[in-house]
C-alpha cells in the first residue's frame, strides 16, 4: 500500500515539474509571441485583437506571474485550454485535439501493443534456443533496425511501396470520397491508409522489445527453478511460458509504459511523413505556425499519456509479481 | 528515440573492478581488447570511421566546395558522370551536399552525447556519494527528466528558441539527453561504494574529489562508454528529426536539413529522389554505427549475451546476472 501511495507521489509531483515547466518555458525564451503572431498574421488582425487572442490562453505580460501561473495550472486541469493560433485560428483548442485524438490512438495503440508482443515473442524463442539461427542472426537485425530513424524508415517505405498513391495510399488517413460510418468500405480504407505509417513504427519500435526479451530471457534461464521445471519433466513449452517467459516479462512491463511515450515521439514524425491527422501532426503545425495554446496543451497531453501509462503498470506490476507487495 | 543502452548495471559487479592500480589498468586494456574482437563493434566502428574521413577530409570526396550555394548547377540533373547523383531542384549537387553534410550530424553526435555523458556522471556519482537527503532531491530530479517525454519537449524548447543554432540545439539535446545515464551511473556508483579498495582510499585520508576521479571513474569505463555511444545515438537521431521538422537553421549544410528540403521540395515525386535517399542512409549509418559499437559493449560488459559460440551453452547456470536492456533510451529506469 506504501509503494502504492508513493508511486501516485511520484505521479503527481512530476506532472506538476512538468506543467510548471511548461508555463515558464516561453516565459524565459527570447521573442515575444505578440511580435511573432504580428509577423505571422501580417496584419491582418489589429494589435488589440493580438492581445485578445494572446490573453485568452493565458499570456498577460502585465498580470502578476504568480496569479498567471495558478490560472494555468487551473486552465491545464479543467480542460480549458484556449484557442489555437494556428491556421484554425479561434477554434478551441480541446476541439482540434478531440478530432486528432482517435487516429492518434488508433495508430500508435495498436502498434506499440502489437510491437510489444511479438517482439517479447521472437526475442523469448531467440533466448530459448540460444545458438540457433533466430539467436544468432535477429539480435543483429534488430540493432539495425531500432537505430533506424522513424522518417527514414518511413521514406524508405512510400519509395518502395507506394504506387500511384493507390495500392497502398502515402498520405493521409481514409479515402475522402467514402463517407465516414460504419461501413465496411470506410473501415477497409481506414485501415489500408494506416498500413504504412503502422509498419514504420512497428519496424522501428519491435527491435528494442526482441532485445530486451532475449537478454531478460538469458538471465531468467540461468535461474535454478528453471533446472526445476526441466528435472520435474515439464514440457519444454511449458518451461519455456511459465517458468521462464513470465518472469522475464515482467521487467518489461514497465518498458513498455515509458514505450508510449517513445511511441507517441515517433508518431509527430511519422505523421509528419504521411501527413496522418493525428496528434502528432499537430503538434507539427503548432510549431510551424507558432501556435503557443495548442503546444503548451499538448505538450502537456503527452507527459500525462506517459505519466499514466507508468502508473498502470505499477498497479499492474504489483498485482502481478508478489515480490513488490511485499517491499511495500 | 529507440535507442539501445546498456545493460542495467544496477545491482550486479559484472564492471571490471580490480584490485588498484595493477588490476584496473589490465581491465581497461581488456575492455579494449574485447571490443576489437568483437564483431558488431568493428562493423559499427568501421562504418563511424568512413563517415568522420568523409566529415575531416569533405575535399577527397567531391570538387565542390559550397554545396549549399544554391543555383550553380542546372536544376534536378538526372545522375551523370558530372553529378553523381544529379542536382537538387535548388541547383546544388547532390553528393557535394551529402559529403560536407557530415560534418554536422557527428559535431552532434559527439558533443552533445559527450557532454551528456559529463553530466551523467557527475550527477549520478555525485547522488551516490553524498547520499541522504541530497541523493534523495537529485533521484528525483533525474527521474522527473527521465519520464517527461523528451522529443515533443525538444520540438517545443526548439520553437521557443526561434531557428536554434547548432549551440542551442546542443545544449537542448544535454538538457534533455542526460537523466538515463545519471540513474546508471548512480546504480553502478552505488555498488561501489562500499568496495575494499575505496574503503582503504578513505583510510589513507584522500580528499573526496581525489577517491571519485582516480578511484571510482576508471572502474566505472566500461559503463561510461556505453553510456557516451548511447547519448551520442540519441543526439543524432532527435536532431535529424529536428531539423526534418525544419527546427533547424535552414541554411546549415547537414543531412537533417538536406532532408527538411528535399521533402519540403517533394523530391521523392519529382524525379530526385537521391536528394532525399542520400542523407536518409548518412544518418541511418551513423545511428546503427552507434548502436552496434553500443550492443556490442553490452555483450562485453555482459558476457551472458555474446554469441554462443564463444561460450558454452552449459555455463549460463553459472551465475545469477540481473540484466535490462531497456528497449528504448531511459525505457524501464524510471520505476525506482
Amino acid at each position: 500500500m506504501r509503494y502504492l501511495l508513493r508511486r501516485v507521489g511520484f505521479f503527481l509531483l512530476t506532472l506538476w515539474a512538468a506543467l510548471t515547466l511548461n508555463f515558464f518555458l516561453p516565459h524565459f525564451m527570447p521573442g515575444s509571441p505578440i511580435n511573432t503572431l504580428r509577423a505571422q498574421t501580417k496584419g491582418r488582425v489589429s494589435d488589440a485583437q493580438l492581445t485578445e487572442i494572446l490573453t485568452s490562453f493565458g499570456y498577460k505580460p502585465h498580470e502578476n506571474i504568480v496569479q498567471q501561473y495558478f490560472n494555468y495550472l487551473g486552465n491545464m486541469v479543467t480542460g480549458n485550454w484556449g484557442v489555437s493560433l494556428g491556421s484554425s485560428l479561434g477554434t478551441p483548442v480541446s476541439k482540434l485535439i478531440g478530432e486528432a485524438l482517435p487516429w492518434t490512438l488508433g495508430l500508435v495503440g495498436i502498434t506499440t501493443v502489437l510491437a510489444f508482443l511479438l517482439g517479447s515473442l521472437v526475442g523469448t524463442i531467440a533466448a530459448w534456443r540460444r545458438g540457433g539461427v533466430v539467436d544468432s542472426v535477429l539480435p543483429s537485425v534488430f540493432v539495425v533496425t531500432s537505430a533506424l530513424p522513424y522518417f527514414v524508415v518511413g521514406l524508405f517505405l512510400i519509395l518502395f511501396l507506394t504506387v500511384d498513391n493507390t495500392w497502398l495510399p502515402s498520405s493521409g488517413n481514409y479515402d475522402t470520397s467514402i463517407v465516414p460510418g460504419f461501413s465496411p468500405g470506410f473501415i477497409g480504407s481506414v485501415l489500408k491508409y494506416a498500413a504504412l505509417p503502422a509498419l514504420t513504427l512497428l519496424i522501428t519500435s519491435i527491435g528494442g522489445w526482441v532485445l530486451t526479451m532475449r537478454n531478460n530471457m538469458i538471465t531468467t534461464l540461468a535461474e535454478d527453478y528453471i533446472r526445476m521445471g526441466r528435472a520435474k519433466g515439464l514440457s519444454d513449452r511449458k518451461v519455456m511460458l511459465n517458468y521462464a517467459a513470465r518472469n522475464a516479462f515482467l521487467p518489461n512491463l514497465s518498458g513498455f509504459a515509458m514505450s508510449i511515450g517513445f511511441v507517441l515521439t515517433g508518431a509527430i514524425l511519422v505523421e509528419k511523413i504521411f501527413n496522418y491527422p493525428g496528434l502528432g501532426y499537430q503538434l507539427y503545425n503548432a510549431v510551424q505556425s507558432i501556435d503557443y495554446p495548442m503546444m503548451q496543451t499538448l505538450f502537456m497531453l503527452f507527459t500525462v499519456a506517459v505519466l499514466g501509462a507508468l502508473l498502470i503498470c505499477d498497479l499492474v506490476t504489483v498485482w502481478l509479481d508478489p515480490r513488490t507487495r511485499a517491499k511495500g | 528515440m529507440t535507442t539501445l543502452t546498456s545493460a542495467d548495471s544496477a545491482a550486479g559487479p559484472e564492471a571490471p573492478v580490480g584490485p588498484p592500480t595493477a588490476g584496473r589498468r589490465r581491465s581497461r586494456a581488456s575492455v579494449w581488447r574485447a571490443f576489437l574482437s568483437n564483431r558488431k563493434a568493428n562493423v559499427g566502428f568501421g562504418m563511424f570511421f568512413v563517415l568522420l574521413v568523409m566529415a575531416v577530409f569533405p575535399s577527397l570526396f567531391t570538387s565542390v566546395s559550397d554545396p549549399t550555394a544554391p543555383a550553380r548547377f542546372t536544376p534536378r540533373l538526372t545522375p551523370s558522370g558530372a553529378h553523381w547523383f544529379g542536382t537538387t531542384s535548388l541547383g546544388q549537387d547532390i553528393w557535394a551536399l551529402f559529403v560536407y553534410g557530415a560534418r554536422e550530424p557527428l559535431i552532434i553526435a559527439v558533443v552533445a552525447g559527450g557532454l551528456a555523458t559529463i553530466v551523467s556522471v557527475l550527477v549520478g556519482v555525485s547522488a551516490a556519494y553524498l547520499g541522504g537527503i541530497p541523493d534523495d532531491v537529485i533521484s528525483f530530479i533525474t527521474n522527473v527528466v527521465l519520464v517527461i517525454p523528451t522529443f515533443p519537449l525538444v520540438i517545443v524548447l526548439s520553437a521557443y528558441a526561434g531557428k536554434p543554432t547548432l549551440t542551442i540545439m546542443v545544449a537542448v539535446l544535454v538538457v534533455t539527453g542526460w537523466s538515463y545515464g545519471a540513474n546508471q551511473m548512480r546504480a553502478q556508483a552505488l555498488s561501489l561504494r562500499n568496495r575494499d579498495f575505496l574503503e582503504s582510499a578513505r583510510v589513507r585520508g584522500e580528499r573526496r574529489s581525489y577517491i571519485i576521479v582516480f578511484e571510482m571513474l576508471p572502474t566505472m569505463i566500461s559503463l561510461i562508454i556505453a553510456n557516451f555511444l548511447g547519448a551520442a545515438l540519441y543526439s543524432v537521431l532527435a536532431a535529424a528529426g529536428l531539423q526534418f521538422l525544419g527546427l533547424g537553421d535552414p541554411n546549415s549544410d547537414s543531412w537533417g536539413t538536406m532532408l527538411y528540403w528535399a521533402d519540403s521540395q517533394s523530391a521523392l515525386e519529382s524525379g530526385t529522389a537521391w536528394w532525399a535517399i542520400l542523407p536518409a542512409i548518412g544518418i541511418a549509418v551513423l545511428g546503427v554505427a552507434f548502436a552496434l559499437m553500443n550492443y556490442a559493449f553490452d555483450e562485453i560488459s555482459n558476457p551472458a549475451l555474446r554469441p554462443v559460440r564463444r561460450q558454452r551453452v552449459k555455463k549460463l547456470g553459472t551465475r545469477r546476472r540481473p540484466t535490462r536492456t531497456p528497449a528504448t533510451l531511459g525505457g524501464g529506469a524510471g520505476n525506482e
